[in-house]
């Protein structure tokens, strides 16, 4: 594993993790949480967990986005904190 | 409360980053994790089950029993998702729409109903115009996603996938025509009785090809056994049962993925959704 | 101080696995929406994961998957000897795939709970919900 690939993907992982819990709009933030998720199935994929990356990539990223977002149309969009 | 969180996270972080210094280095290949029994399943997993991706054959043959209970757990969440939002109550008011004016009639009184069909058509309370480009790309793509969905569960054993792989991208398919038409058209191509029943039998297709190598002579989930009854290539029979549970497993976990979707996107009426 | 310093360079991964589960943990206690707090719980969750993932990986090693495998001339006895340096451990990844899957369904239904919880109270934020109940 090359580490300037895992360094930067890592420093956007945290960056997605942390704009996600401060963003004041639900919808934002799912959107935030399905890019963490692609980036967390990037560094599983040059981990060489491609088993664990493919399913991150479709549960992850597809369906637990689609759950969120359809949890924020039934209920509230905007938050305080 | 947030200072008391941050003093709690920073301890925390600070004992758990103080441990790391035992940790084994970085891809190191004589760590403990990778030292016992891992070398032992790579070794002799495609020896013993003729399976190349070494994760399949972990997953199915040597681990089934784990796999079979998180199938369950996956199938318990259906379930408590059904349970928790199904709401079976008509609701007050509905709206139609009349197909040749274009005029929208809401109908306040839950006993009366309208002839749907030609001339008037069930509309969401939240109704957009149907664009046209995303009602037709959807439906090209559908059919595509469910076939490579299926390559991926029946060609789990020699790629990456897998039963839950292939079960989630088809429950995303199912999923990608409510979102696109609207939640009444899976609905009615999709009837909830045959979703519930599709949860309990990836299941049973597990259990029962577990449980049928019992009688036949082996242990629980032990294929080798089922080459008394399957007459073919007797060094793969541990690969076409690990197929067998994966195919379960891809019926449950797609079963389970549409039935929480449709629940929480139309708070458990099934009329109207995302 | 060049001691801590090797430390810190040779186990940087954890020491970042680290920050995102401390990340996780923080929105957990903190946060006062409820949907919040389940995103803190999955970025825990995720760090977790990550960590399991990063044990089972092996330096000059591919993935799990036997390359000449030979399958279709029935019982391949031709292969070479198959050596387990050569391959990424994958018994961390079955452990962690099956996890994904259920976690995933577990946030659904803790996406179930917070819809019902907002069709009764109508509100998600935690203090609200307490004054809500207080009144009843």
């Amino acid at each position: 594993m090359h580490w300037p690939i895992d360094m930067i993907v890592l420093t956007f992982v945290i960056f997605c993790a942390i704009a996600a819990i401060t963003v004041r709009d639900l919808l934002a933030t799912a959107i935030l949480f399905g890019a963490y998720s692609f980036m967390m199935c990037l560094l599983w994929a040059v981990m060489g967990a491609v088993d664990v990356a493919f399913t991150e990539a479709s549960v992850g990223a597809g369906v637990s986005t689609v759950f969120f977002v359809a949890a924020v149309f039934r209920t509230s969009r905007r938050t305080k904190d | 409360m947030r200072l008391i969180g941050f003093i709690i996270v920073c301890i925390c972080g600070g004992l758990l980053l103080y441990g790391t210094s035992e940790f084994p280095d970085w891809g190191d290949p004589a760590s403990p994790a990778s030292t016992h029994l891992s070398n032992d399943y790579i070794e002799k997993a495609f020896d013993q089950t003729q399976v190349p991706n070494l994760v399949t054959a972990v997953l199915a043959d040597y681990r089934g029993f784990d796999t079979m209970f998180e199938t369950a757990v996956v199938f318990c969440a259906g379930l408590a998702c059904l349970l928790l939002l199904r709401d079976y109550s008509r609701k007050k008011e509905r709206f139609y729409r009349h197909v040749p004016t274009g005029v929208i009639l809401q109908v306040k009184h839950p006993e009366k109903k309208l002839p749907v069909g030609t001339e008037f058509e069930y509309m969401d309370k939240d109704w957009v115009p149907s664009d046209l480009i995303i009602k037709n790309v959807c439906r090209i793509l559908i059919p595509f996603i469910q076939i490579y969905a299926l390559y991926v569960v029946a060609h789990g054993d020699f790629s990456p996938g897998g039963g839950f792989q292939g079960g989630v991208i088809f429950g995303s398919s199912l999923i990608l025509l409510a979102i696109s038409y609207n939640l009444r058209t899976l609905v009615q191509r999709v009837k909830e009785k045959a979703l519930g029943i599709l949860c309990a039998l990836g299941v049973l297709v597990y259990v029962g090809i577990g449980a049928l190598c019992m009688p036949l002579g082996g242990n629980f989930l032990d294929y080798s056994a089922l080459t008394r009854i399957i007459p073919w290539d007797p060094h793969h029979i541990r690969a076409y049962g690990m197929l067998g549970v994966e195919i379960g497993v891809g019926i449950a976990v797609m079963a389970v993925m549409v039935v929480i979707y449709i629940n929480i996107a139309s708070e458990g009426r099934h009329d109207e959704g995302l | 101080m060049s001691e801590t310093l090797a430390l810190i360079i040779g186990k940087y991964n954890y020491w970042l696995y680290i920050i995102l589960m401390m990340i996780g943990l923080y929105a957990m206690i903190v946060k006062n929406n409820l949907i919040k707090k389940l995103v803190g719980m999955n970025i825990f969750q995720t760090a977790i994961i990550l960590f399991y993932v990063s044990i089972g990986y092996k330096t000059h090693a591919t993935i799990p998957i036997i390359k000449d495998s030979g399958h279709g001339d029935g019982h391949g006895g031709g292969h070479a000897v198959i050596h387990a340096a050569d391959y990424i451990n994958p018994l961390p990844h079955v452990l962690m795939l099956t996890a994904i899957v259920v976690s995933v369904a577990t946030f659904g239904v803790a996406m179930a709970l917070a819809v019902r919880v907002y069709q009764r109270y109508q509100t998600l934020e935690e203090d609200e919900i307490r004054m809500r109940l207080t009144e009843e």
